[in-house]
């Protein structure tokens, strides 16, 4: 048994968990960072910086890892070998802890399914490929086409699903998918816990007047319903949003906002709101600048057998324009 | 043609007409371009337009930007007039006949709007503000608002000071 690469291996799962809820322990977050959100004129691109750090918005920590992006090899704090990291790694996905993997095949064939995926919506509603794909130590990055006029939703969203049980005295971890779950999870075993993880990320753009077509919530995991546009935020007013989990009202759901620009304040200015009865929020903008939004949605308790306990979250980064 | 008719309107002004009883009321804006001694220099991008309390448009009075790049390439920057882009301009298909115009040189221009004859439009009996937004390539961006109420009783001399897009702006309101 080799050490070094397995113990490699566990802390990139930790990091994988990080991205999926970067409420966790850790206070990395991952994020999504556009060149512009406002554009006029006609053959207008946007840059997507997506990362995972501490601070926002500095490339500082790991890139974000997109499924479909080329691979790089990264190797950390000297470590020989152990440090690879694919493309399309399993990111996202793996359960908070950091036990190996028991039981199933943690990576099925197919590509990893819990590797987050591109999905950049247009005005019409019609998909869109994302272009010039990289990847480097602190970020991965790629370029969207604004061919049409209108309000784009560039968003990446992780899934997984997870499950944990005793063994004769040891923990057994699995990783997979919800038509294995049956064959690989037993129905009862003690202390089973089965979780369904999923994440969203994303940002908006606007090429033109802003339509509202690519905002419909997909009904899955917790989403942003804006009611003031994403792309007309300005300082001095207040911006309404709703949260939706499954599509339902998010109610009584906290919220945090963060300012960009970390590196250059004493004070992290975050705040902290809560969504109403209707699963509303409203922030009022101080400073014009791009905004990191977040909030988490999880069951304490869990159905029991093998129907998954939920965990969702969601993160967006808005940028507030000066009047 | 444009130009020259509101040349004319100019010279008329300094001459001092403007007194002269018109058949309308007018709106004249003078509104100045600051020099600045910078190492790039573009003339700046240019919106003037007449807002309600609501901050609707009331009227889009004039849009200075880089008509001549080719492939209408100067449109790229019409959002860095933020207001004026998010008030009207995003909804427009730029160039708009009579109100888009190139940029302008560093100095004092004047435009009049009478109502009923420009782009001015006729406006309803209330309170308005006129505003007139500067963007620069490679520069700043400054707004200025000259609040107004509509028609004016009397004559009315109106000012603002711009301090680093814009220099002094004058409003000239005819009964």
């Amino acid at each position: 048994m080799i050490k070094m690469p397995f113990k490699t291996a566990l802390k990139l799962t930790a990091v994988a968990a990080l991205v999926a809820v970067p409420l966790g322990a850790d206070a990395h977050r991952a994020w999504l960072l556009p060149s512009a959100t406002v554009l006029s004129g006609s053959d207008n691109w946007v840059t997507i910086d997506a990362a995972v750090s501490n601070d926002l918005f500095y490339f500082e920590h790991m890139p974000f890892r997109i499924a479909g992006f080329p691979q790089i090899r990264i190797n950390r704090g000297g470590q020989q070998g152990g440090g690879q990291m694919a493309g399309a790694a399993p990111m996202g996905g793996a359960p908070a802890g950091g036990a190996p993997m028991g039981g199933g095949d943690p990576t099925p064939p197919g590509g990893a399914p819990s590797a987050a995926q591109l999905a950049i919506v247009g005005p019409d509603g019609g998909a869109v490929e994302a272009q010039n794909k990289a990847i480097g130590r602190y970020r991965s990055t790629f370029d969207v086409q604004l061919e049409k006029p209108g309000t784009y939703r560039i968003a990446t969203t992780n899934a997984g699903l997870f499950a944990s049980w005793k063994e004769n005295g040891q923990t057994k971890r699995w990783r997979g998918s919800l038509e294995n779950l049956a064959k690989e999870v037993p129905e009862k075993a003690d202390d089973l816990r089965v979780t369904q993880s999923q994440g969203r990320i994303e940002v908006f753009v606007t090429s033109g007047k802003p339509t509202t077509d690519a905002l419909k919530p997909t009904g899955q995991g917790l989403e942003l319903d804006p009611i003031t546009h994403p792309n007309d935020l300005f300082v001095g007013e207040a911006a309404k949003f709703r949260l939706v989990f499954d599509g339902k009202p998010a109610r009584k759901l906290k919220v945090t906002v963060i300012p960009s620009g970390i590196r250059y304040r004493q004070n992290l200015q975050e705040m902290t709101l809560e969504t109403d009865e209707q699963g509303e929020f409203s922030v009022k903008w101080a400073e014009p600048g791009m905004y990191w939004i977040n909030a988490s949605i999880q069951d304490e308790e869990g159905p029991g057998g093998r129907t998954p306990r939920r965990r969702a979250n969601y993160a967006a980064t808005l940028e507030v324009l000066s009047q | 043609m444009r130009v020259l008719i509101s040349r004319a309107l100019l010279t008329g002004a300094a001459a001092g007409f403007a007194a002269a009883p018109l058949a309308a009321a007018e709106i004249k804006v003078k509104v100045e371009v600051p020099k600045l001694t910078v190492a790039e220099y573009h003339r700046p991008y240019v919106a003037m337009w007449v807002e309600k309390p609501d901050q609707s448009v009331a009227a889009n009075l004039a849009v200075w930007y880089d008509v001549k790049l080719k492939d209408n390439e100067g449109t790229k920057w019409l959002k860095d007039m933020r207001q004026w882009w998010r008030r009207t301009g995003r909804s427009l298909d730029m160039p708009v006949d009579g109100l888009s115009s190139a940029t302008r040189a560093p100095g004092e221009h004047q435009l009049s709007f009478p109502e009923g004859k420009s782009t001015l439009g006729t406006l309803a009996p209330g309170k308005y503000e006129l505003v007139v937004e500067a963007a620069r390539e490679v520069g700043g961006r400054e707004l200025l608002r000259v609040p107004f109420e509509w028609p004016p009783k009397a004559a009315q001399n109106l000012k603002a000071q711009g301090e680093h897009e814009l220099g002094a702006l004058v409003v000239d309101l005819a009964p």
